[in-house]
This record gives structure tokens, C-alpha cells and sequence, in this order.
């Protein structure tokens, strides 16, 4: 049995096909990422991006192929506070009033379970809220915030267990020119300290300068896996569609391109 | 304080209490969850239980009990597998179950049309000493799991799949949820009856909401208000001879009407507050340049 070492990949899928409601969202699917890497999942959407994101995570059961998260089966997997997952939402809000450290303390049980917080747990759920730039909002109701605030409370609570890999789906999703600078500032903090990242993008947008790798996926395959396809223009990718992170929802389709 | 008199009022006024903390306390996660009316499907099945407690001649609380987290266990195992017709079989679940209670009382030896409506609506004289002894075992129970575990039944009624990938066990917390439910259902059972339960767990959760903006606020109030509004509406039915159910959730959604007209100005003064706020960042005569732009600011 090969020994568990520091140069396994953070996440790992071999050969990884999937389907939802009978239809075949990935089509075996190889991917990883390493240590320290910052990972983009490009594609249009139904490319199996998102699939493939949560199918890591065991959100999504694989009909077949494997995930190695750190060097070890999913299903052996037990470690989930080292996984920081920013899950795709529009809002942070629930059917009951909280506020944004009520739920960016929701992210730090990972690293509690089942006993009370301690004064360390505490002041990682501060620190989270304050590489957000939320700290003066922490105490009002998730409710009164605005749609890239809500992505910033999500991406807090990734952040309050302190992991090494971040998996975000689409955190640049209907978020604001302000937002995104400070997702941006805080993703590169994670990296500089050594965290990887995994994200689902529609486009590299501001974050492009801190991605080591991108991988396009269309129909369910892997098209791209290389250096972030700068030099063809993200606006050549295939099945781009004009969806810039500002907007706040999905473009009109006309069902002739999509 | 001539209600304390009768040993019938202060078993009824014990039972009241007790469903005034234990109904919000398990509600505002069905509120949080978006399942408000699981509540109502469980009453409904818990008839069957008190049915069975009759036909068999024994206390029809631990009957209900027994039937009530048998069904919904059953609910819980329905949204796991995600039928496509889950609403369909929920359906058969809770019309199956109030039909099959009704039949078995009306079949028993004991039971009575009587007997019935104080089970559908409530009753005060009608709550015996053994039923006081059941109901405080049970609301010990849910507020043990409702406070002891409130961090993690915050984070799987917030936000399901992101707790499953916090590690969480959230297939059993989410049993738990259920479980708790059909407990309280049936604590509540004889003092607001199985047809209003879900109100009171539901209704101080709604009105308390109004005016709070925090998880931890809405809990407490939800339970002060559901407190009193079961005491009120037992000690007025004593006098005025009114059935105790329905006079405590018109109580309750009295509160929620008298909260939400409160709710108005204070939204409009937190709104202007934050407008002040927003305007001094704002002002052009300012020789400080202006901060970043604030993501809630409109671009003119």
C-alpha cells in the first residue's frame, strides 16, 4: 500500500463519470490539484464544472472513477476540517433571521463537532469575518446585506475552520466591483500562506493573476488542462458565454447556442 | 389567582408551560429548514397513535408518541430518497394516519366523539396525572436536544450541504430534528390539540422574527412569546370556558400582528440611521477622499 505522502495532490479524480437524472454529466473526468496551486474549472454552463466540484467533495455520487482527497479515499475520508467549501448561493440567509457571525460560526464546527466553541474557535470565526472586510456588519442579520456580501459571509465561513484547500463554486457569481476585490485580496492572503484552491469560474476575471492552472471542461470532458488560456482570450474559450461577474443573473438564452 | 385552585388548572397550567418552550424551540428549525407545516403532518399522524392508546387501553400520550416518531422518521426517509412523488406520499402519510385514529376511536370501548375533539383541539380538564408525568419526561427531552445541539441544528437547517461537508453528521441531526418534532407534537397534543400544534410552533417563531436580527434572539423571544401566550390563553379559557387551543394561537397570532405593526418603524429608523451613516462618507464638502465604494451603493 503506497505510503501517504506530502507530495499527494490535495483533491484527485481519476476517470470520474457521473450522471443526474439519467443524464451523463461527466464523462470521466481526470483531474488534480497540488499543494499550494490555484486551480480554475472553467467552462460553459451543463459542462459538468460544477458536478465535478461537488462529486469531489461526495456531494454528488460517481458512477465510476475515484476521488482522493489529501492522499486518501473520499469514502475513507474523515478529515473535512481541512476543506474550506464555498457552496454556489445567492444569499447566506436562511428561513430565520441570523447574523453574519451566527453563520460564519456555522463554518468553524468542522473543527468542534459536537463539543462548545473555546476561546481559539471564537477568534478564528473573528478573524475569519475580518479577512472579508465584514467586521463592522458582524452583528446585523445576513438579510440586510447585499448580494456580493452574502458571497463574502459565505467565504467566511470556508474560512473560520482555518483550511488548507478551498473549494468554491462560483464564488464570483452576482458579486459587486467592490467584492470582488476583497474575494480577490482575500484569496490571495489563503495562498500566500500556503492554502489551495479549487474554484468553478465563468471567467477568470480579476482573479486571473493568481491562477496557476486552469482546466476547461465541456460536455463533461476535459478540453484544457495548462496555464490559464490567456494568450487565445478567455472570450475564445469554448462555449464561453457573456457572463461577466456583475451581472446579477444568468444571460438570456435563446436555445439556438446553448 | 383563584385558577391555581383546582389540581385540574395546575396540570393543565404545567402542560402549557411546557408547550410554550418546547413548540417554539423545536419550530424555529422546521422555520429555518422552510418545512414550517411539518408540524401539522405530524399531528396528523400522532392520531393514529392516540387511537391505538385507546383500542388498546393505554395512555394514549405514549401511544402518540410512539406513532408520531414512527411517522416522522418515515417523513425524514421520504426527503432522503427524494421521490419524485414525495409530496404524494407525505400525503398518504398524513390523511392515512388522521383517518385511521378517528376509525380506532370510534371502535374502542373508551373512546368517544368527546374524546376526539379534546385530542383534535385540546382540552384542560381533561389532562390527567400521568399525562403531566409523560409531558415533563418529553419536554425535558426537547429541550435538551434543541439547546444542548442548537449550534449544529443551526448548521444543517442553515445550510444542508455545506454541513454534510463540514462533517457533521447530518443524516442522524437531521433525524434528531424529526424525531423532536413528534415529541413536542405531542407534548402540545393535549393542551392545544394535534389540529393546532404546528401553529405554536410555528406562529411565536414568525411573530418573533419581526423584530430581531439574530438566530440567538428570535430563539429566546419565540419561547418567551409562546410562554405566554399558552399561559394567557389557559388561564382565559378557565374563566371564560373557551377551548384552550384555539384561544392560545389567537393569541399567538395576535402577538405577531402587534410585533410586525412594531416592526415598521423600527425597520424605517435602522434605515435612516444607516442613510446617516452613508451620507457623512458621502459628503462633497469632506477633505478626506472618499473610502471604497461600499458593494450595497448605488452608482448615479
Amino acid at each position: 500500500m503506497p505510503q501517504h505522502t506530502t507530495t499527494d495532490p490535495v483533491i484527485r479524480l481519476r476517470g470520474a463519470t457521473a450522471a443526474l437524472g439519467g443524464r451523463p454529466v461527466l464523462r470521466g473526468v481526470d483531474l488534480a490539484v497540488h499543494r499550494g496551486e490555484v486551480v480554475a474549472l472553467l467552462g460553459a454552463n451543463g459542462s459538468g464544472k460544477s458536478t465535478a466540484v461537488r462529486s469531489a467533495i461526495g456531494q454528488v455520487p460517481l458512477t465510476s472513477g475515484t476521488v482522493e482527497l489529501f492522499g486518501t479515499e473520499l469514502r475513507r475520508f474523515r478529515q473535512w476540517a481541512r476543506i474550506g467549501y464555498v457552496p454556489q448561493r445567492t444569499t447566506a440567509a436562511g428561513g430565520v433571521p441570523a447574523t453574519v457571525r451566527e453563520v460564519v460560526a456555522s463554518g468553524r464546527l468542522s473543527r468542534t463537532k459536537l463539543r462548545l466553541p473555546r476561546k481559539a474557535d471564537r477568534e478564528a470565526v473573528s478573524r475569519a469575518i475580518e479577512l472579508v472586510g465584514l467586521t463592522d456588519r458582524a452583528r446585523d442579520s445576513v438579510s440586510a446585506l447585499s448580494g456580493g456580501q452574502h458571497q463574502r459571509v459565505l467565504i467566511a465561513r470556508a474560512l473560520a475552520a482555518e483550511p488548507e484547500l478551498l473549494i468554491m463554486d462560483e464564488p464570483m457569481a452576482g458579486v459587486d466591483l467592490a467584492s470582488q476585490e476583497v474575494l480577490a485580496h482575500t484569496l490571495r492572503e489563503q495562498v500566500a500562506v500556503g492554502a489551495s484552491v479549487l474554484l468553478v469560474l465563468h471567467e477568470l476575471g480579476p482573479l486571473e493573476p493568481l491562477i496557476d492552472r486552469a482546466i476547461v471542461l465541456r460536455d463533461g470532458c476535459v478540453t484544457h488542462d495548462g496555464p490559464p488560456p490567456e494568450a487565445l482570450g478567455q472570450h475564445a474559450l469554448p462555449g464561453h458565454d457573456h457572463v461577466h461577474p456583475h451581472a446579477a443573473s444568468e444571460p438570456v438564452r435563446t436555445g439556438l447556442l446553448s | 389567582m383563584e385558577f391555581l385552585e383546582p389540581a385540574f388548572m395546575q396540570r393543565a397550567l404545567i402542560a402549557a408551560v411546557l408547550v410554550g418552550i418546547t413548540a417554539p424551540a423545536i419550530g424555529i428549525f422546521l422555520v429555518q429548514r422552510r418545512q414550517a407545516l411539518m408540524g401539522d403532518g405530524i399531528g396528523h399522524i400522532a392520531m393514529t397513535g392516540v387511537g391505538l392508546g385507546f383500542l388498546l387501553s393505554t395512555s394514549p400520550v405514549w401511544m402518540a408518541t410512539a406513532v408520531a416518531v414512527a411517522g416522522a422518521v418515515a417523513m425524514e426517509l421520504i426527503r432522503w430518497y427524494g421521490h419524485t412523488r414525495g409530496d404524494i406520499a407525505l400525503a398518504m402519510l398524513f390523511y392515512g394516519g388522521m383517518a385511521g385514529g378517528v376509525l380506532l376511536i370510534n371502535i374502542s370501548d373508551t373512546g368517544s366523539n368527546a374524546n376526539l375533539t379534546s385530542y383534535l383541539f385540546g382540552s384542560l380538564s381533561t389532562v390527567s396525572e400521568e399525562d403531566v408525568t409523560a409531558i415533563c419526561v418529553l419536554a425535558a427531552f426537547v429541550v435538551l436536544v434543541t439547546i444542548g445541539l442548537r449550534r449544529q441544528l443551526f448548521a444543517v437547517s442553515q445550510d444542508e450541504e455545506f454541513a454534510r461537508v463540514t462533517g457533521l453528521p447530518v443524516r442522524v441531526l437531521n433525524l434528531l430534528i424529526a424525531v423532536t418534532a413528534a415529541v413536542t407534537v405531542t407534548v402540545a397534543m393535549r393542551v392545544v390539540g394535534l389540529l393546532l400544534v404546528s401553529a405554536l410552533m410555528v406562529v411565536p417563531v414568525a411573530a418573533a422574527q419581526q423584530i430581531s436580527k439574530s438566530f440567538k434572539v428570535t430563539f429566546v423571544l419565540s419561547v418567551v412569546i409562546g410562554t405566554a401566550v399558552t399561559l394567557a390563553g389557559t388561564v382565559t379559557s378557565y374563566y371564560r370556558d373557551v377551548p384552550p387551543g384555539a384561544t392560545i394561537v389567537l393569541l399567538a397570532i395576535a402577538a405577531f400582528v402587534v410585533l410586525t405593526a412594531l416592526a415598521a418603524p423600527l425597520a424605517r429608523r435602522r434605515a435612516r440611521t444607516a442613510e446617516a451613516d452613508r451620507a457623512c462618507s458621502l459628503d462633497p464638502g469632506s477633505a478626506v477622499p472618499p473610502g471604497p465604494r461600499e458593494p450595497g451603493d448605488v452608482r448615479v
